[in-house]
């Protein structure tokens, strides 16, 4: 069943890697400044979210006495979660928008989320670059615990692709699912500790997050590594992971069984 | 090589009621199906070998696209198999992969990999891919700015530049000047010769029966014919032109005949379902028919042979002064020949309501041989702008010709030849 959905990938990998770049590059084509555009907006977001919250609002983190350290909360929380929201929220729509090419030509379907993913790659590689700089800027790089974050990501979008692939394709079915999720994922930002400390919630809620949002352990255990410079406490990743890899397991099913219906749906 | 075997393929597409039922077939397990099948396409069978060309006929909504879509590999057949023996490259449709915002270079390797091309194989492609396309320094402009012409032979030169062990061609060559059609076809033909095969779907029965042997006559998804392209190609221009009437020569059905009179006075469809008609009902043409030399009810002439324009006309009010008319026209719609009974200074006076005239326009046949049109009307005398009743392409016919010798344009001006040497 891999071998099946795999292999044609392989095969098609210059496209997916031309996609890529192709994604990548269309955004700054027509623009005068070009790639800067790349590093100017998420440059902009951590300047806007230091600024005002370290200097103009003086946030503080409670327990942590640092200028940046509510910054570097945020960001660590905004940063990873803007991953997963591209990723979901445009892998639901990716065969409906590319509808027309799977009607006309052959090629692996698995490659549109595949590209999805790997654009969302880059995009959160630039950032996060700018991230650490700043962390390194500000002296708060949190050193060999930075490792700790390649699991944690590996897990997230994992999630990501599964959720994603599962929308994208009920979506073509069921076109009431993009809207939807459209509204749950407001939701989902605010019921995940990103802006907020976890602390401030009262502990059932708080318990029960964790249980039932895999977004939030995720989450939480980068601001571990970020802010307070610990390793993940794993045994939180082990509900997300499993969740993950039964997304994984079930969009596949999915792809593979609809894949020929999805076609004459569209 | 390249060859297709298809055998019993048949594809339903699934309706549901609504997306609720859909949803409940999908959440309970084991339940019974809340959808219907809509086939459109049924037990097809056929194979083609390698380096044979076949071409698909059929009225939109026949099932062509569908049948092409699934030996291409983007949709599933419901039944049967397809087996496919060769690399396929398919021209469903021409610039399809295209980025507006990159550069028509950029574009071929992005389409050139879609296709499965390799970029080694894309670099090497390339020099070729622009002598074909011939679109010059376009080829580093954004696609954006290109005219769509120029869209298609850059995409086409794309699409040919590997010769693929089967071809499927619907109806994309439809585009671009006549220039690079003509190169487009060229290619197709090399390519038949060496070796590959030929699915090509087309309205335009000429270049069917020019590139194919072979044709398959679709309709209703099911196969009507298969066989020589010319007779298959024949069987559907009948039916497509003829109505239900066969060809050849044909005698009066007097059976058919009561029921067109007994019809309507404005009843737009007796011949044929695409005519139009309009009046203000002071009168009616209640029946149109063609008869040849000997007065045979035909929809066949020979060109050079005589014929009658016939129609029968009912006047239903006091003292109209009717001028009775007839016009041919091409498939395109240019006239070729109209006439009236005015400018041919018939005497009409003293028509009588409830009369009935027999119209015939005698004449000649001096038309080349192809499918024509034919109009009828009555005008009123005094205010031409006028219609009692007109029936805009009240009927097709089909001119032959006796000889198989080259013609070319509407008019038989039945020429004969004198060289004089000097």
């Amino acid at each position: 069943m891999l071998g099946a959905i795999f292999k044609p990938l392989w095969n098609y990998r210059g496209f997916i890697m031309s996609s890529v770049k192709r994604e990548f590059q269309s955004k700054y084509l027509n623009s005068m400044l070009g790639v800067a555009w790349v590093v100017l907006n998420p440059l902009a977001m951590i300047v806007v979210y230091t600024v005002v919250f370290s200097q103009v609002m003086r946030a503080k983190l409670p327990g942590v006495d640092s200028t940046f350290a509510y910054s570097i909360y945020l960001c660590a929380g905004v940063l990873s979660w803007g991953l997963f929201a591209e990723i979901v929220s445009r892998a639901q729509n990716i065969f409906i928008e590319h509808a027309n090419l799977m009607k006309k030509l052959s090629f692996p379907r698995m490659s549109l989320p595949v590209i999805v993913t790997l654009n969302a790659g880059i995009n959160f590689t630039i950032i996060s670059t700018l991230y650490i700089l700043f962390l390194i800027f500000v002296g708060n790089f949190p050193g060999w615990v930075i490792f700790g974050v390649v699991p944690v990501l590996i897990i997230q979008v994992a999630f990501s692709i599964g959720l994603g692939i599962v929308l994208g394709v009920l979506n073509v079915f069921f076109r009431d699912v993009g809207q939807f999720f459209g509204i749950v994922i407001t939701f989902w930002f605010w019921l995940t500790p990103i802006v907020y400390p976890s602390s401030i919630l009262p502990e059932r809620v708080r318990s029960l997050l964790m249980d039932f949002n895999p977004m939030a352990p995720l989450i939480a255990a980068y601001q571990r590594i970020f802010v307070t410079e610990h390793w993940p406490d794993w045994s939180t990743l082990l509900i997300p992971a499993i969740i993950a890899s039964v997304l994984c397991v079930l969009g596949l099913r999915l792809f593979r069984k609809r894949a020929g219906e999805m076609v004459d749906e569209l | 090589m390249g060859s297709i075997t298809v055998t019993n393929l048949g594809k339903a597409y699934k309706q549901y009621p609504n997306h609720w039922s859909r949803l409940l077939e999908w959440l309970i397990p084991f339940s019974k199906p809340r959808h219907s099948l809509r086939w459109v396409l049924r037990d097809v069978n056929f194979t083609v070998n390698s380096g044979e060309a076949i071409g698909i006929i059929g009225v939109n909504g026949a099932g062509k696209s569908t049948l092409l879509k699934m030996i291409t590999g983007t949709a599933q057949p419901t039944t049967g198999e397809i087996y496919i023996a060769g690399r396929v490259a398919a021209l469903l449709e021409l610039g399809i992969g295209f980025h507006p915002d990159f550069t028509g270079r950029q574009n071929c390797y992005m389409a050139g990999q879609l296709l499965g091309y390799s970029i080694e194989e894309i670099n090497r492609f390339m020099p070729e891919i622009e002598t074909f396309a011939d679109i010059g320094d376009y080829i580093n402009q954004p696609v954006r700015i290109y005219s769509s012409g120029m869209q298609v032979r850059l995409a086409f030169s794309i699409a040919t530049a590997k010769r693929p062990d089967i071809l499927i061609v619907d109806e994309a060559l439809a585009v671009g000047d006549a220039a690079f059609q003509r190169k487009c076809h060229r290619r197709i033909e090399e390519f038949i010769n060496d070796g590959t095969s030929l699915l090509f779907v087309s309205h335009d029965i000429e270049g069917v029966k020019k590139l194919c042997k072979k044709a398959l006559y679709l309709s209703h998804g099911n196969v009507v014919t298969i066989g020589p392209a010319k007779v298959v190609c024949d069987q559907y221009e009948t039916m497509l032109f003829g109505g239900n009437k066969s060809i050849g020569p044909i005698k009066h059905d007097s059976a058919a005949n009561n029921e067109q009179l007994s019809t309507p006075v404005l009843d737009p469809s007796l011949l044929n379902s695409k005519e139009i008609s309009y009046g203000n009902g002071d009168a009616s043409i209640d029946r149109v028919w063609i008869e040849n030399a000997i007065g045979q009810e035909v929809n066949i002439l020979v060109s050079g042979e005589e014929f009658s324009v016939c129609y029968i006309v009912n006047i239903y009010r006091e003292s109209v002064k009717p001028v009775l008319a007839m016009l041919i026209k091409s498939l395109e719609g240019i006239a070729l020949y109209g006439t009236d009974s005015q400018s041919l200074e018939a005497p009409l006076n003293g028509i009588q309501m409830g009369r009935k005239l027999t119209v015939r326009f005698h004449m000649k046949c001096y038309l080349s041989s192809g499918i024509y049109f034919l109009n009828c009307g009555i005008r009123d005398y005094s205010n031409s702008e006028i219609y009692l009743h007109r029936r805009v392409d009240v009927m097709m016919f089909k001119v032959i010709k006796r000889s198989d010798l080259g013609q070319a344009g509407f008019a038989n001006l039945c020429a004969n030849l004198k060289v004089e040497m000097a």
